[in-house]
């Protein structure tokens, strides 16, 4: 059995980058923290549509569509604004506790999980373009996804 | 304590033997009384309908509010209050708290339960830490906790009497659904088939909680308890594990299937009837064949477990169309024959009408009408005719299908319908939602999201709203008079005696209707947005309506923050506004009384 939750957790975030490796590369994208996306006449490039893809599939149950919030969780439009790279790795990877009389939020640990770990970047890529307002609502419309991304998604996926 | 004060030495004896028999024949008579609501469906037959006729077409304008609690909870409020006698058993999602109110006393707390669970159980709740209410049986209430331990506690003074644990939150398997007591047991489910929890129903013994039964979803027939002879599909013998033989390889052993609806129960046919949610991933090139049998309708023997009959309504589910909504059981004529009828309107939007005791296949019809994905189910085969167009599977991986209609929600989700005897017919919250689907490869990992699709959702083209609240014939398949609203309708109905029919909004209004026409007679909006089940009971010669406020639940999430603006080409008209602009979260029980 898989080990669950935990093991990223003694990792600390200097080690994270090699921790990463174990699953997968990270890709140039991520590179350019300060705009980690490519948008041209309101056209995509594919890792952060990807991010937009992967975002609504296993974050947006919580942190509402589009990054704008839920009641259970922060706007990452909001969030992003002040959230470091570094700092967005560490939460994504171990999770995230908030339990009190009022509120009940437990983000849980993503370390483990491929369908988050392996488009981290894609992610970060995504939200950082909605919260910069460089990308607005709903679909993006996307460029065709390079030859490099596919073998990235086979290396890492498995 | 039933029955306990006359359980002398003597007669202990000639009990043991009925003893089983006595917690059924108890709920069996309880739940004939109007004045009580005994189980979280009203009676067995998950009719949601009482003969309580004091509030009625022609006063209930004058409703007004008799009292208010809160449950200090926040999350969304599903489910609704049970009446045992002169108590009110109140429940909260998580943590999970449930009160006893003492009506005799003003609703002052007579006992408080509040089990101590994991957070770590929070974020493997896919829609929101929602609870659908505890059950009642044999002087105990039967909390499913969100961590899937059952308790029992003692109704009289909240004390402890056992617990048991039914699956593990750490592989995302939690507990939101209502437990169901028949006979000497409870009939519990489970949650998690976007996590790849294999879905099962199991049956505890009610005065130890030692499991009795359990019948999975999917796995060999000693797992799904089917016997390959008898076990029928549309009347045919199902025959060795047909639970594997649509699965390549081990996929049926992370398959979903999850059984987190509502149970009903035919005492004469000795049969218990629910739903099997979607078959996980939801990207269906991962999982080629039908994957019986998530997405059915299962029919149980409630003491041994072992399937009478089964019926596959969404075969190799594309859409998320779980099969969980509950199974109303009404005799109804239907092509002139008065019959034995299971009716369930599905996440897929076909209205069903099948002959309990067989299984067969009456009536499939659309209720609402902007359903797309499937022409029409060939009543020979079962089978939904699938519009190309809008097949996720056909289209492939990473592909995104536009406009299919209904949305993941379904034409309607867990919200319970109600049917009245006394018109014929069945009163059904409904979605009116669309959405572009795209399917993507994802890896399993136990306790993370096995979801594998991204999704966008739109009210239906051609017009504003989300929701419609409408009566059905099940007889004929259509629909006889819609409401429109302007969100999904995320509210569990009741039908009373005085034609009067209830239901809640995600704005928070309490409604009441004519039941023969829908004409909205009284309208009082709630603290928050309602997602609960409207409950009544009658105390001291007044009769009462309840509900709890609390949006949440899917739709709040999925509408918290407003929806995405249409694509291009649906004929949708834009300008949605979001329901954080009509309400907040709050968890409040409102009762209704008419003026003394």
């Amino acid at each position: 059995m898989i080990p669950y939750r935990g093991q990223w957790k003694i990792v600390s975030v200097g080690l994270l980058s090699i921790a990463l490796g174990l699953i997968g590369p990270i890709p140039a994208t991520a590179q350019d923290e300060e705009k980690p996306y490519v948008i041209k006449d309101g056209v995509v490039d594919w890792y952060t549509f990807s991010g937009f893809r992967r975002y609504h599939a296993e974050c947006h149950v919580c942190h509402g569509p589009d990054g704008l919030g839920g009641s259970f969780a922060p706007a990452l439009v909001e969030s992003l604004k002040t959230l470091a790279y570094d700092d967005f790795l560490e939460v994504v990877v171990n999770g995230r506790e908030k339990i009190g009389a009022s509120v009940q939020s437990k983000m849980p640990a993503f370390g483990e999980n491929l369908n988050v770990m392996c488009f981290v970047d894609d992610l970060y890529a995504y939200l950082k373009a909605r919260s910069d307002g460089a990308l607005g609502r709903g679909r993006p419309k996307k460029q065709p996804k390079p030859q490099e991304a596919k073998e990235r998604d086979d290396a890492c996926m498995g | 304590m039933r029955g306990s004060l006359r359980t002398s030495c003597l007669v202990a004896a000639a009990l043991l033997v009925p003893l089983s028999a006595s917690a059924n024949e108890g709920l069996l008579v309880m739940q004939e009384n109007p004045a009580e609501w005994v189980m979280p469906t009203g009676n067995y037959a998950n009719h949601r309908y009482s003969k309580l006729a004091q509030i009625n077409t022609g006063n209930a304008g004058q409703l007004q509010v008799a009292w208010t609690f809160s449950t200090g909870v926040l999350r969304g409020h599903e489910g609704g209050p049970l009446i045992i006698g002169d108590t009110m058993y109140v429940h909260a999602p998580f943590p999970n708290t449930v009160y006893a109110l003492d009506l005799n006393n003003d609703a002052t707390i007579k006992w408080k339960y509040e089990p101590k669970q994991d957070p770590d159980t929070i974020p493997v709740m896919c829609c929101d830490t929602v609870n659908r209410g505890p059950a009642y049986g044999d002087g105990k209430i039967f909390l499913y906790q969100a961590d899937t331990t059952l308790v029992a506690l003692d109704a009289n003074t909240g004390k402890v009497l056992w617990k048991a644990v039914n699956g593990d939150p750490k592989v995302g398997a939690t507990g939101t659904s209502a437990p169901m007591v028949v006979k000497d047991k409870v009939i519990v489910g489970i949650s998690g088939g976007e996590f790849g929890v294999r879905g099962h129903l199991t049956a505890y013994d009610i005065n130890t909680g030692k499991q009795v039964w359990r019948g999975y979803s999917m796995g060999p027939d000693s797992d799904t308890l089917m016997d390959p002879k008898k076990t029928t599909h549309l009347g045919k013998a199902v025959g060795k594990d047909s639970g594997t033989n649509t699965w390549e390889g081990d996929q049926w052993k992370i398959g979903g299937g999850t059984t987190w609806g509502w149970y009903s129960y035919d005492p004469e046919l000795d049969l218990i009837y629910y739903g099997s949610g979607n078959p996980s991933t939801w990207n269906p090139a991962q999982r080629p064949g039908d994957n019986r049998w998530s997405m059915a309708i299962w029919a149980r023997n409630p003491d041994t477990g072992m399937t009478k009959w089964v019926y596959q309504m969404t075969p190799h589910d594309e859409w998320d169309y779980d099969g969980i909504n509950e199974m109303i059981l009404a005799d109804i004529p239907v092509k002139g024959k008065t019959r034995k009828a299971l009716v369930h309107f599905d996440r897929n939007g076909f209205g069903y009408t099948l002959d309990r005791e067989t299984g067969e296949l009456l009536v499939a019809e659309k209720f609402d009408p902007a359903v797309n994905w499937a022409t029409h189910v060939d009543m020979k085969t079962g089978r939904p005719q699938v519009v190309s167009q809008y097949s996720t599977d056909q289209n492939g991986e990473d592909v995104n299908s536009t406009g299919i209609c209904p949305a993941a929600l379904g034409s309607k989700d867990q919200q319970p319908a109600a049917f009245s005897p006394r018109t014929g017919l069945f009163y059904v919250p409904t979605n009116h939602v669309c959405m572009d689907y795209e399917p993507f490869r994802v890896s399993y990992t136990a306790g993370q999201p096995y979801v594998g699709a991204t999704l966008s959702m739109y009210p239906a083209p051609g017009g504003k709203h989300m929701g419609n609240f409408i009566a059905w014939d099940a007889s004929k398949g259509a629909i006889v008079w819609s409401n429109p609203e302007l969100f999904s309708v995320w509210s569990g109905a009741l039908a009373t005696a005085g034609d009067v029919v209830f239901y809640g909004t995600l704005e928070g209004y309490l409604k009441a209707v004519d039941a023969s026409t829908g004409r909205e007679l009284y309208s009082f909006k709630t603290p928050s947005g309602i997602i609960g089940n409207v409950t009544t009971y009658m105390h001291r010669g007044q009769q009462y309506i309840a509900v709890l406020s609390g949006v949440g639940g899917w739709a709040g999430i999925g509408l918290a923050a407003g929806l995405t603006e249409p694509q291009a080409g649906l004929g949708a008209v834009g300008g949605y506004a979001a329901l954080s602009n009509y309400t907040a979260l709050g968890g409040q029980l409102t009762v209704f009384k008419l003026p003394d």
